[in-house]
């Protein structure tokens, strides 16, 4: 009998063309550009090179695209910079013959979310970009991670990259999640437990009931904030909730190709008994709704817990803990609920899908916001099928702004801020130090949370509404 | 790819823990472009360094004169942590800095820094305190950095051992570019993708 493999493994050994030392040449099936890629192509083209294979690459413009006037096109994004940007990845793809789904197309959305919408994230491959939550697509049962612009540049000209294999953390989550317990909250719990540096140079495969019992939007939410513990990648076996979502998709393998492929994802999941470097454990029927209370993902806690006491703290976690609350204007021992906000955003590739904000309507419906809200889908397709559900009008009716598709608020990098001292509700992945703005507080919790926040004020335990 | 072998400069004690590349470069710099004559320094540290009024802060280290022309960093863990932005290593290296010294470092970042001819060098976490203390207590002092040897020694002569990939180190001591390193092996590659998508042509 052969040894027992991790997913991992068998989608890792069959991608290495030659092993250098500790370093393997390894073969990238997908890869994905957006705004941001610019330095990659630009130094791609400085060299004289051209993108080797373009049919491998797909382009979305999401960083940079407006959530305003987008009817308008390129001429409803106000800022020139912001524009600029937009337009150097349409020439960047088109010069290369690349495919670009550009501010008015109807497949434009935030590239971690439209890779699976459109079935171009599939089991067993391998997937690139050049941003950190790459992890995302792994909830298919793919290796898929980020790189920054100079390996970028490398993957564009060659379809490889050098990379030391990761070692591999085998995270369980086993039982039901309670009513109101979302898949923002098991990866906020397990970010808290393991910390923002618990995974690094790891790939993490979550196991156990209550990821099983997760939908595919739930699996990528938890696969998203995988760089948010330091790992390389996060992934999921391939079961009958992942085929019955890729199937049909306009990417997805067709026919016999289908069949071909399915008897293929059938064989990725682990072996029994198959070793992990790591291996770590959580209850899953003992999760509360999760939210940050400081300035990176691991400073989170239970929505019924008081804000813990850095004193209490060990000596690492402590000097970062103080300078957080300061930040933070909070003071350690309040309760959490006592937290007033001054904003709500819901939307970003961790959670911008259509349950997201079926999750978030409905705390929203009969109800009104009491601060300035608004949602950006995560892409335009989730928009449309929004709308088609009437979605947008329990959030508008609720004071909800309804915006067009981008990566909006999360890095606010279209000028979608926050402005400095405010403190906002937000189902992004990143609480850092003014990454919604400078000196904007960021508070991470699930949609339904958002939601919840937005009508009364302050944080609330969104199970109290339901 | 400029080579690296061995270097000697100021060094300056960061003294926060995980600092993300958020905090390197805020995101709103990255749209910038970055030219011979226009570098990413302005952007280093932007919000840590400057106030509101942009001003500079004169408890941030890198404001004070003797770390002004720091060459090297010493950090706490996880340094690079978060966005896989590039842009934070444009911004160290247009600042002067070649060489970070951190008990961990975020993994993409780590990686952006060896590609850029940058030396990302992993010391255990007492002996990075116990060098920023040394640094806070004789600020402007030196360290030097010996990649084939794999060593940092302090202002007192004491060295300190570094691990560091053999590939890596091969490639930062040369200062060999990596497109030209994978091309080398066109043929292997052609290969596989032969193979793969024969398999799974619904791939290609
Ligand atoms: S939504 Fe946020 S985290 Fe996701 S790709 Fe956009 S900026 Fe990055």
């Amino acid at each position: 009998m052969s040894t027992p493999r991790t997913m991992f493994e068998k989608i890792w050994e069959p991608h290495v063309i030659v092993r250098e030392g500790d370093q393997v040449l390894l073969y990238v099936d997908r890869n994905f550009v957006h705004e941001g890629s610019f330095h990659a192509f630009g130094a791609l083209a400085k060299e004289g090179l051209k993108v080797r294979r373009p049919r491998q690459t797909t382009a979305v413009a999401d960083h940079y695209a407006p959530t305003l006037n987008r009817e308008l096109g390129l001429a409803g994004v106000a800022d020139s910079e912001a524009r600029d940007m937009i337009e150097l990845l349409e020439k960047n793809t088109a010069a290369n013959g690349v495919e670009h789904f550009g501010l008015d197309h109807p497949r434009q959305g935030i590239v971690h979310v439209i890779g699976a919408e459109l079935g171009l994230t599939q089991p067993g491959i391998t997937i690139t970009c050049g941003d950190s939550h790459t992890s995302t697509h792994g909830a298919v049962g793919a290796y898929a991670f980020g790189t920054g612009a100079s390996q970028l540049k490398q993957i564009l000209a060659t379809q490889c990259i050098w990379q030391k294999r990761p070692k591999t953390l085998r995270i369980v989550v086993d039982g039901a999640l309670r009513p109101g317990v979302s898949a923002k909250d098991v990866i906020l719990a397990i970010i808290a437990k393991i910390g923002i540096g618990g995974a690094t140079g790891h790939v993490i495969e979550y196991a156990g009931s209550a990821i099983r019992a997760l939908s595919m939007d739930g699996r990528m939410t938890v696969c998203n904030m995988s760089i948010e513990a330091g790992a390389r990648a996060g992934m999921i076996a391939p079961d009958d909730t992942t085929f019955e979502y890729l199937q049909g998709r306009p990417y997805s393998p067709k026919n016999g190709d289908w069949e071909r492929a399915l008897v293929w994802w059938r064989t990725l999941p682990t072996d029994d008994g198959a070793a992990f470097d790591r291996e770590v454990r959580l209850e899953g029927s003992t999760l509360e709704p999760t939210i940050t209370w400081g300035t990176i993902p691991e400073e989170a806690a239970p929505v019924s817990a008081p804000i813990p006491e850095p004193r209490a703290m060990s000596a690492d976690k402590r000097a970062h803990a103080e300078q957080a609350l300061s930040y933070m204007g909070l003071t350690a021992g309040m309760p959490i609920t006592d937290i007033k906000i001054d904003r709500a955003f819901i939307g970003t590739c961790t959670n911008g899908r259509i349950e997201d904000l079926r999750a978030a309507a409905a705390v929203l419906k009969g109800r009104k916001v009491v601060v300035p809200a608004w949602v950006s889908p995560g892409s335009s397709q989730i928009k449309r099928d929004a709308e088609a559900e009437g979605l947008d009008r329990i959030f508008t009716d609720a004071g909800f702004e309804w915006r067009a598709s981008s990566c909006s608020s999360c890095a606010a990098m279209n000028g979608d801020t926050v402005p400095a001292g405010m403190r906002c509700a937000s189902s992004s992945n990143r609480n850092f130090e003014g990454r919604q703005g400078k000196g904007a507080r960021t508070h991470l919790m699930s949609p339904a949370m958002v939601a919840a926040a937005a009508v009364t004020g302050r944080i609330t335990d969104v199970r109290t509404l339901l | 790819m400029k080579p690296f072998t061995t270097l000697t400069a100021v060094a300056a004690p960061i003294d926060i823990a995980s600092v993300d590349t958020d905090k390197i470069i805020p995101a709103r710099f990255l749209r910038k472009l970055r030219t011979p004559t226009s570098g990413y320094e302005p952007y280093l540290f932007h919000d840590l360094r400057l106030d509101a009024e942009g001003k500079e802060r004169p408890d941030f280290v890198l404001n004070q004169p003797a770390y002004r022309n720091a060459g090297i960093l010493v950090a706490g863990p996880n340094f690079g942590c978060g966005s896989s932005r590039e842009g934070a290593v444009y911004a160290l290296m247009d600042s002067g800095v070649r060489a970070v010294i951190a008990p961990s470092f975020g993994d993409i970042h780590y990686a952006n820094e060896i590609q850029n001819g940058m030396l990302p060098v992993t010391l255990a976490e007492d002996t990075c305190h116990a060098l920023r203390e040394q640094l806070r207590a004789k600020p402007g002092s030196q360290l030097s950095i010996d990649l084939p040897a794999q060593t940092v020694s302090d202002a007192q002569g004491t060295k300190y051992a570094f691990q560091i990939d053999e590939v890596y180190k091969d490639r930062l001591l040369k200062g060999l570019d990596e497109v030209g390193l994978v091309l080398q092996h066109l043929g292997a590659i052609e290969a596989f993708e032969q193979r793969h998508f024969n398999e799974r042509p619904w791939l290609a």
